[in-house]
């Protein structure tokens, strides 16, 4: 039997989360500018304080602009809740102080971004937080790494560089079969592409710096709880399940039941660690989710004409698009991202460093510069700027190769975009030594 | 706290205290598949000031053991066996939806044991559609979809919680989720047959609340006038903006109005 409908997703994309403010009857969302809020009497004050009545105390614990982007995002996703943070890496870093302590492990997929990728690697450790890296195509990599203290399974939908499309029911199979719940950064798809927890994943975590904002002018994250992970049951998460002395004794499982994690990651971690969003912020991000769906269609049309146009190419010897013949996530792709495999991808120009390094400078309508996500197309040489003191043999280890240059297609005129790649093909090709 | 009642484990929620015998007592009761985490925010608030606050999963729910008991007539015995084993004399009894069939029944059957009831998302008769009963026997998910749907005012169909990050549609869908299988059947059914409400609720001798949401499209403002009607001099709290999940869609409003009786 079919229940009602729910809103669809370009509904909440304009209006989850928000009512006409019932202070001024403005339809947009204002921007609550304010680091705190006046009580109307003690009791009313000390209520807040003690989870006893809904309301805001202080922007660095909650805000009523980012509570409209928390909830919207939340209802995009199909969550229970969400928590607007500075940036990504502070919405990853939230999640894991919020889920273990020092002692702790984690089971991570190999190809991440850098920023995860680093706080993982060399920063977590100095904390007594390990990671064991393996290969994102392989869940019983993911089963084989697993440890009596490991805590969270974390994979990108997308892996970075090379667009690894990670099997979210396996190995969440895999992370379910040991009691740990597996948290997925979906930032390059969005739920327009994909419905994490709808395959099985616990936590998500976005950048909303890049296609959920869409216009590179903000810096954001965005942390998202299923509700769907059984905590007590799994008997391996205290800071959920057992009494809290950092909140009188609070045990989050009980008391909050299917938001256990996000209540936990709002009440300790973000009043503790700060990494807080400003309300401006979460203004821009609900501007550009109004327009997710229009704008994703557009980058993965563009993305898919950009890529057959690259792969007639006699310099480009790889273009590495999930959806493209020869990937080796091609039916995956097929199965979980069917709507399009995101608007960012790599590929590998003949002629190595200087080829790479002169097509990125003949370019002008694409931009040079370190982001991905934004309307306007992006372009960046790994090898002379990210990677840049990697060697050769370095880079083939992550999947990167002298010559490859990465785009972030945005919403411009296909042609133009054609035309200006043209250009750098041609500067490539005279490095190369050769004649075009 | 976890307590044996009829042979079985039974949770209450006490904001982590022991009961205190001079402290007067809140009991609340959620509504058909929920559990006592809908009372979070009001029995954090009761507990704060001086009350006793025993915030009950009913049997098969949440953290108690057991069967889901078949008729209101049956939970409210139970309650009353919770205030038996937890040796208090009296309560005020809150109860949402069933919840507040179930305290209805306990003012008027055992008028000695109850101080005051707060009926919160209230009617009585409170008939369910064959369409939602259906689904719930088959254990059908639209059963949770129905009731999260129409459980919440139109413009709560988009949010706009009080209560920072957290999307109220998606949390109480998944409680419903959380139910074992044919709890939510066994609870509706119990509401759709329980048919001696108004009669019960002229015996209610104790002050009595009625909390309504405005816009409740499970049991609407105008189908208490029987039930408003029947129980002697109550105090009628409309909240406008409120569907029928009054404890998330309207957690302040409905705090103060309990203040009125508890």
């Amino acid at each position: 039997m079919a229940g009602p409908d729910y809103p669809g997703l370009d509904t909440l994309a304009l209006h989850a989360g928000a009512q006409p403010d019932p202070a001024t009857g403005a339809r947009a969302t204002p921007i609550y500018q304010s680091a705190s809020f006046c009580f109307p009497d003690s009791d009313y004050a000390a209520s807040l304080f003690n989870i006893e009545r809904a309301g805001h105390v202080y922007s660095r614990l909650s805000n009523p602009t980012n509570a409209v982007l928390e909830e919207r995002i939340a209802a995009l996703e199909g969550g229970v809740g969400a928590i607007a943070t500075a940036s990504g890496q502070a919405a990853l870093h939230l999640a894991i102080i919020t889920l273990m302590g020092a002692g702790s492990h984690i089971v991570a997929s190999a190809a991440l971004y850098g920023g995860s990728h680093n706080l993982l690697a060399y920063t977590l450790p100095r904390f007594g937080i390990e990671t064991t890296f393996v290969d994102p195509r392989d869940p019983q990599a993911f089963a084989n790494a697993i440890q009596d203290n490991t805590r969270l399974v974390f994979g990108e939908t997308l892996g970075n560089p090379s667009l690894d499309v990670l099997n979210i029911p396996a190995i969440a199979e895999v992370a379910h079969a040991a009691g740990l719940p597996l948290m997925v950064d979906s930032t390059t798809t969005t739920p327009y592409l994909i419905k994490p927890f709808e395959l099985g994943a616990d936590i998500i975590q976005h950048s909303a710096t890049k296609f959920l904002s869409g216009h590179g002018i903000v810096i954001g994250g965005l942390l998202v709880d299923s509700g769907q992970f059984d905590w007590e049951a799994s008997g391996k998460f205290p800071t959920l399940s057992d009494p809290y002395e950092g909140f009188h004794n609070l045990i989050f499982t009980e008391e909050f039941g299917p938001a256990a994690m996000i209540q936990r990651a709002r009440k300790e971690g973000l009043r503790d660690f700060g990494a807080c969003m400003a309300p401006t912020s979460a203004f821009h991000i609900l501007q550009g989710i109004e327009t997710l769906s229009v704008r994703m269609n557009r980058h993965v049309d563009n993305t898919r004409i950009i890529t057959s146009f690259l792969l007639e190419q006699e310099q480009v010897t790889r273009v590495g698009y999930p959806e493209l013949e020869g990937h080796p996530d091609q039916a995956l792709a097929k199965e979980l991202l069917p709507n399009g495999c995101g608007a960012v991808f790599s590929f590998d120009l003949a002629g190595g460093r200087e080829a790479g390094i002169a097509f990125v400078d003949a370019l002008s309508v694409f931009s040079h510069l370190a982001n991905i996500g934004d309307a306007k197309s992006l372009v960046i040489h790994p090898a002379s700027t990210t990677h840049h003191r990697m060697d050769a043999e370095a880079l083939a280890a992550g999947g990167i190769g002298e010559g490859t240059i990465r785009l972030s297609i945005g919403l411009e005129d296909p042609k133009d975009l054609i035309a200006d790649l043209k250009q750098g093909l041609r500067a490539a090709g005279k490095a190369a030594g050769g004649s075009r | 706290m976890r307590i044996e009642v009829k042979g079985e484990t039974a949770y209450c929620y006490t904001n982590s205290r022991d009961i205190e015998a001079d402290k007067p007592t809140v009991v609340f009761i959620h509504g058909s598949g929920m559990d006592h985490t809908v009372w979070t925010l009001a029995s954090r608030h009761f507990a704060r000031h001086g009350n006793n606050v025993v915030s009950v999963d009913l049997p098969g729910h949440g953290r108690s053991s057991g069967s889901p008991l078949a008729t209101v007539e049956e939970m409210a015995s139970w309650v009353i066996a919770v205030l038996d084993v937890l040796d208090i004399s009296n309560a005020a009894l809150v109860g949402h939806s069933l919840g507040s069939l179930i305290a209805l029944e306990c003012a008027a059957s055992h008028s000695e044991r109850v101080r005051a009831v707060a009926l919160v998302g209230t009617t009585s008769p409170m008939p369910v559609s064959d369409a939602i009963l259906n689904a719930a026997e088959a254990d059908d998910h639209a059963a949770f979809d129905m009731l999260t749907q129409w459980g919440f005012s139109k413009r709560h169909q988009f949010g706009g919680n009080r209560n920072s990050g957290i999307w109220m549609i998606g949390n109480t869908l998944r409680l419903y989720e959380r139910s074992g299988p044919g709890v939510l059947f066994h609870d509706m059914r119990a509401c759709n047959e329980y048919a001696s409400g108004t009669d019960q609720a002229s015996k209610v001798a104790c002050p009595a609340l009625l909390i309504l949401g405005a816009e409740d499209r499970l049991t609407p403002v105008r189908s208490t006038r029987a039930l408003q009607e029947a129980i002697p001099s109550p105090v009628v709290e409309v909240l406008p903006g409120a569907g029928h999940t009054i404890m998330v869609e309207a957690p302040n409003a409905m705090l103060d109005a309990l203040h009125k009786v508890l």
